[in-house]
């Protein structure tokens, strides 16, 4: 090796010198795309807002509220979002009940119970379910978990929100492992080590230190899940139906806030008509739940886990 | 009564602990001294079967408790970690009440009694009775360092272990708090058998009744406290314990 000895000046007059350029121009990049992310962001929830106040205007607000009966474009159109909310709600819950104890327990098993080979390989398995497009989904609804529901019940309509329940509980229990094994993971193993050492068995140690510790994160997975949930459309769109009802029974068909908007704008709306209006206070709604459900679990994410200050 | 004879673990490709031989007497102290990563609390962990929850640990040889071998093929570990309890260089209070962190063991081993009673007496043991006999209720992160580590111990002490196992319980205390559970260990050696791993040799020379020089993963000597401190046997103990470490 020649030593080499070039010298060179350290600083550029003026320019801060071509690395500070660079920087320069890769920050207004970054800025530009940045602004159109977020600028993208602005126009839609601006268009849903004028679309939503324009729809207030005409519809008293406590009728959409409360009011059981949704028939906008009926001669005498009545705008109880009710139906559609409970609709939403119902499916909701329903697939967090289906995918909050598969995803957990899923997540327990990973973290704390399975193999490193065993473990990548159900851990690859529940990735790929994550990553089947929910068309899919919808078709596995329709054509698969309707057929085996009229199996037990053959009064099952063909469009009905349990087989649309059970999917989308499918379909989340994925985000509710993959999210509920982070926050296991978060928790200082030192607590795991310490109850396994108090001569307590693996499960008692997961259930009752290690979950516990990770309350929040698990929190999290379980409303991030649910935001999903609730604002799936295609599932839901394809298998659940558009009768705008307050059926009881989950064998009938319902149809969610994220249908009307999906199955609405799928016909021919024009910008400034009241389909548009209807669609648009509909997918404010929608927005507003989502995004609570969103921050919500954010913060509880950006919350260190208890004892946190001790790994 | 608790005793390992060339006892070796593995973790995947690396040695941790080679063929170590030695007899832990009833009710005495036996203190673990060596550098870091010597193998000290390898073999802690090896005595309650807790290096098996790190993965690709492998453990051969054999380690006996009142002569039945802990990695017999019809022994609980479960029984084994009950019976023989670890307490740890940090403190790990559960981030629960004092109440739970010492109602979680006797619970999970299916304790019948007054779990207050058991309460006031193992705190009691441990020397932190008077700092929270007023709120058991109190949250454990809430104690100091040194209050956390009794806790700790009192912890262990509540599912009646025979044996403990204590790997730099006072690494991360400050001197007043060491003392504390230097005393402490002193006063547990009536009832109960200790090995404590340290890298402060004259807490070994205070407490210990014998010693073990791990290096490398090796025991080098084991020998009663009093001779490995003053004429040791082998050259790299003295060389160890005069501070003449190459």
């Amino acid at each position: 090796m020649v030593a080499r000895t070039v010298t060179r000046p350290l600083f550029l007059e003026g320019t801060g010198g071509p690395g500070a350029r660079a920087d320069r121009v890769a920050r207004r990049v970054f800025l530009a795309c940045a602004a159109l992310t977020g600028g993208t962001a602005a126009v839609v929830l601006g268009v849903l807002a004028v679309g939503a106040a324009q729809f207030f205007a005409e519809a008293p607000a406590g009728g959409f509220f409360a009011g059981t009966t949704w028939a906008p474009f009926a001669e005498e159109p009545r705008f109880g979002v009710w139906p559609l909310v409970a609709a939403t709600s119902r499916i909701t819950i329903g697939a967090i009940l289906v995918a909050a104890p598969l995803g957990l327990l899923s997540a327990v098993y990973l973290q704390h119970y399975a193999g490193r080979r065993t473990g990548a390989v159900v851990a690859a398995a529940v990735a790929a379910l994550a990553s089947v497009p929910t068309v899919v989904f919808g078709y596995v609804a329709l054509n698969a978990a309707t057929p085996l529901l009229r199996l037990v019940w053959p009064g099952a309509e063909a469009f009905n929100g349990a087989s649309a329940t059970l999917v989308v509980g499918l379909m989340i229990a994925p985000t509710v492992a993959f999210l509920g094994r982070e926050a296991l993971a978060a928790v200082p193993p030192a607590y795991f080590h310490a109850g396994m050492a108090l001569g307590a068995s693996r499960g008692r140690v997961v259930a009752l230190v290690v979950a516990p510790a990770a309350a929040r994160g698990i929190a999290a997975a379980v409303l991030l899940a649910m935001a999903r949930a609730v604002g799936e459309t295609m599932i839901v769109t394809m298998a659940a139906g558009s009768h705008a009802g307050l059926a009881w029974s989950p064998l009938e068909g319902v149809r969610t806030l994220t249908a009307f908007v999906a199955q609405t704008s799928l016909g021919d709306i024009a910008p400034d008509g009241p389909d548009f209006r209807a669609v648009a206070a509909v997918a404010a709604l929608l927005f507003v739940v989502t995004y609570a459900m969103h921050a919500a679990g954010r913060a509880l994410l950006a919350r260190r886990p208890a004892g946190s200050a001790h790994p | 009564m608790l005793s390992a004879d060339r006892l070796s673990v593995r973790f995947g490709s690396k040695t941790a602990l080679a063929d170590v031989s030695l007899d832990v007497p009833a009710q005495k102290i036996v203190s673990v001294i060596g550098r870091s990563a010597c193998g000290k609390t390898t073999l802690l962990r090896a005595f309650n079967r807790t290096n098996e929850m790190i993965a690709g640990a492998r453990t051969t040889g054999t380690a006996r408790f009142h002569g039945t071998d802990l990695y017999g093929r019809t022994v609980d570990p479960v029984e084994v970690r009950r019976r023989i309890g670890m307490i740890f260089q940090r403190a790990t209070p559960f981030p629960k009440s004092v109440f739970d962190n010492i109602a979680f063991g006797p619970r999970a081993g299916g304790f019948a009694g007054d779990l207050h009673e058991l309460a006031e007496e193992v705190l009691t043991s441990a020397g932190l009775w008077a700092d929270v006999a007023g709120d058991l209720d109190a949250p454990a992160l809430a104690l100091s360092a040194g209050q956390q580590q009794q806790l700790c111990i009192a912890r262990t002490l509540a599912v009646r272990p025979d044996v403990l196992l204590m790997d730099e319980p006072t690494a991360s205390l400050d001197p007043a708090a060491t003392a504390r559970i230097e005393s402490l260990v002193h006063s547990l050696k009536a009832t109960y058998t200790v090995v404590i791993a340290t890298h402060d040799l004259s807490q070994a020379a205070r407490l210990s009744d014998m010693t073990a020089f791990l290096d490398a993963g090796e025991l080098v000597e084991y020998s009663p406290t009093a001779t490995l401190f003053t004429n040791p046997r082998t050259r790299q103990a003295e060389e160890y314990v005069t501070g003449r470490t190459s």
